[in-house]
């Protein structure tokens, strides 16, 4: 749209006053312009905002969703969707944890989640959940000390205007899929993380954050940003079983790596995956891509993922900087009916440039799975590599696991390998576990953790632990 | 001890035990010799619960309980232990992992509680010594990489371990260098004791050399058809099993 025109309609709509209601904390259902200039007025936006909000929804409307993928999904409604809802107030909130679903807690004990988490996690009003929130003031001013700027993306916008604008949307563009393009109209949750120049974040921000933000939204945007020889370590979600009244969840991470800069992103999500039918369980389409901006730098996606009745998710690496290295790391469990397509893109585009992707698939139940992963090296790529490992096992013989690895190879002087295998959870395995005194279940759990390994190795210490745990809940009942 | 009474077992619509009887009193050390193919390892697969025998008449009675009603862990917990002629790789799951989910999972039968993990340390590291296993094969996966004969010393590290009241040793010799083969028979005889048992299936005298037997038995075609005491193993080695097969015949 040509600027002149977004001038008169943004101009337009602010005339036409159009959002009244200014003490209104929800919007209706619904989704056009007016929604997404409500949202940016509450989240008191700079105009460029706005503007970039628009731009995305007008390419949005001229896409159709993805209907390539190996899922099955009735069609969405995206007018019977409210996109803004202000939080909880915390009256509405339980007051303790005595007032939550007893069912929950019990999953919280089994996944062994910290007692003064457990309170937070189930949306316990904030000021009942004492020890949480000093803990988290004192990771805030630890932070601070070392330069990091980690705050909700909202606040960003407001406080760091510049930096967000300098590389929102310069990973995944607006108009880059049909839910990104959604995403980046409508967004109100989400993180931002800058860490400065020749910083080491001092500590992993997967505690800080589950902490505070154990509420995801709908559609959320998170961007990280790690500037020349910074590190970071970013931990997404928790192994808490997120329930949600919002079936779809359209999340947007950028990642940007400057020179010589690391970022491991790990994520470790436990949707609700629906009832035995897969009724009531949330679809998952995530758009997730990191930039190897500069030269040397290396970022890493570390992924263990169960619950949600459909996901659709396929982190990546832009290895644009000479002998940057992507890596990405995956378990994906499925059971009962759930479906679930995810894999990654490895895109080389600079020289020397290497990549690994390590992908588990575990299916149960009647469940679904597809492994889709493209690895495409680029003609000026001289001397990249690729190593890639997929491996699915199944567990009974009602599931599925598919892999489809992609490859585009522009350039003689590459190396590409890839190993798949599927296997069977072998009966002589579970024989030899049981033989020796073992239950079918615990066997079950120990063989399918040992097949894991590889990736659980990558996940920062205290989450594989949770992480195992994760994976023995999930496949509880799978056997016998 | 074990009681096995007319046990017929087919796999696969072939019938492979075809009426065969053995008791075993604790206190005592059986081997079991026979040809290739004879139904040795099916015997104590079976013994031990593995899938896909299906048992057609007789049964099997270990201390007076019915072992084809209870599932294959309650066996291992009641103390039976079958030693692998093949034993399996877990790729990922640590050697020491297993061996400690075992015991505790042995142990939680007995209603004891989880042994500590100092007391787990060092009773690991003593038998591993005996063994002369290094204690860097603790920290590998189950087998993984194992050698045959590491794989073997394995299999009785963890009868050691577990400490079983029957212990089904299937061709636990074979793949054994001379030196390890005395490890492996001081292993088994460390064990033996009153209230102990043994069943070895072995196709060489060598080990019972080591492992002195009270009862050898030889296995052809799915029977018993022979029994006697340890000179019996020095007369098959002798002479190889023609003669049996002929004797029973008669
Ligand atoms: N799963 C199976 N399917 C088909 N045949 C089987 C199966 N398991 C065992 N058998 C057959 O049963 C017979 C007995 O096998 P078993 O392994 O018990 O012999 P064995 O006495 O232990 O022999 P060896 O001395 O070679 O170890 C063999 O003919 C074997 O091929
Ligand atoms: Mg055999």
């Amino acid at each position: 749209m040509a600027s002149e025109e977004m001038e008169q309609l943004v101009r337009r709509e602010y005339k036409q006053g159009f959002v009244t209601d200014i003490e209104s904390e929800t919007v209706p259902p619904g989704l056009d312009e007016s929604t997404i200039a409500f949202i940016s007025q509450k989240k008191e936006e700079p105009r460029w905002m706005l503007e970039w909000r628009l731009e995305a929804y007008h390419q949005w409307l001229k896409m159709t969703p993805p209907s390539w993928s190996h899922l099955e999904y009735p069609p969405i409604d995206y007018q019977a969707i409210s996109y803004f809802s202000a939080p909880k107030k915390p009256e509405d909130r339980p007051q303790s944890l005595d007032e939550v679903d007893p069912k929950l807690l019990e999953t919280y004990e089994k996944l062994g989640i910290p007692l003064h988490e457990r309170a937070a996690l189930a949306g316990v009003a904030v000021d009942a959940v004492f020890d949480s929130v000093s803990v988290a003031t004192t990771f805030k001013d630890k932070l601070h000390e070392a330069g990091v700027i980690f705050c909700s993306i909202s606040e960003a916008i407001r406080e760091y205007p510049e930096l967000v604008r300098q590389y929102l949307g310069t990973v995944v563009p607006q108009s880059d899929n049909y839910f990104a393009a959604l995403n980046s109209a409508v967004f109100t949750d989400g993180s931002f993380v800058y860490v400065p120049e020749g910083v080491k974040c001092p500590m992993e921000l997967s505690t800080y954050f589950r902490i505070n933000a154990a509420n995801t939204g709908q559609f959320e945007r998170t961007l990280v940003v790690c500037d020349k020889r910074a590190q970071v370590s970013y931990l997404e979600g928790c192994t808490a079983p997120m329930r949600d009244e919002n079936q779809l969840h359209a999340a947007v991470v950028e990642l940007v790596a400057l020179e010589d800069a690391y970022i491991k992103y790990s994520t470790v999500q436990n949707w609700y995956p629906g009832d035995e039918n897969g009724k009531g369980g949330i679809y998952n389409f995530v758009t997730k891509r990191g930039d190897c901006r500069g030269d040397r730098s290396r970022i890493s996606w570390t992924q263990v993922e169960t619950g949600s009745a459909i996901t659709w998710k396929y982190p990546s690496c832009m290895l644009r900087g000479k002998e940057s290295i992507g890596e990405f790391y995956s378990v994906a469990v499925t059971n009962g009916r759930q479906q679930a397509d995810t894999g990654t893109k490895m895109i080389h585009i600079g020289e020397n440039t290497r990549s690994t992707i390590v992908a588990k698939g575990i299916a149960a139940g009647r469940s679904d799975q597809a492994y889709r992963g493209l690895v495409k090296i680029g003609p000026r790529a001289k001397g990249a590599r690729n190593y890639t490992q997929c491996d699915s096992l199944l567990i009974g013989d009602q599931c599925g696991a598919h892999t489809f690895p992609y490859q585009e190879i522009g350039n003689s002087t590459a190396t590409v390998e890839h190993e798949a295998t599927t296997s069977k959870i072998a009966d002589d395995q579970l024989f030899y576990c049981r033989a020796r005194g073992i239950d079918e279940e615990d066997a079950v759990s120990m063989i399918v953790n040992g097949f894991c390994k590889d990736v659980f190795q990558e996940l920062p210490m205290e989450f594989a632990v949770e992480a195992e745990a994760l994976l023995n809940v999930t496949l509880e009942g799978s056997v016998g | 001890m074990l009681e096995v009474k007319d046990l017929h077992v087919t796999v696969e619509d072939k019938v492979i035990l075809k009426g065969l009887n053995l008791t075993i009193n604790a206190g005592e050390v059986h081997a079991i010799m026979g040809p290739n193919g004879a139904g040795k390892s099916t015997l104590s697969a079976v013994i031990a619960g593995k899938d896909g025998y299906e048992v057609t008449q007789g049964t099997i009675l270990f201390e007076g309980q019915d072992v084809l009603e209870m599932e294959i862990e309650e066996r291992a917990r009641a103390g039976l232990l079958l030693g692998f002629q093949y034993p399996i790789e877990i790729p990922g799951v640590k050697n020491i992992y297993l061996l400690k989910a075992a015991l505790n999972a042995q142990r939680a039968a007995r209603g004891e509680g989880e042994i500590p993990a100092p007391e787990f340390m060092k009773l690991v590291r003593e038998k591993s010594t005996d063994m002369k296993m290094d204690p860097s094969f603790l920290q590998r996966a189950v087998n993984e990489g194992f050698s045959g004969g590491e794989k073997k010393r394995n299999e009785i590290l963890q009868m050691l371990i577990l400490q079983p009241k029957l212990a089904m040793l299937d061709e636990i010799d074979s793949g054994l260098d001379i030196d390890a083969m005395k490890v492996v028979a001081d292993g088994v005889n460390s064990l033996r004791n009153a209230d102990r048992a043994i069943l070895l299936v072995t196709h060489y005298q060598r080990l019972l050399n080591h492992i002195v037997p009270d009862h050898v038995h030889v296995l052809v075609d799915g029977r018993i058809v022979k029994s006697g005491g340890k000179d019996l193993a020095l007369e098959l080695e002798e002479r190889g099993y023609d003669w049996v097969l002929e004797e029973s015949v008669a």
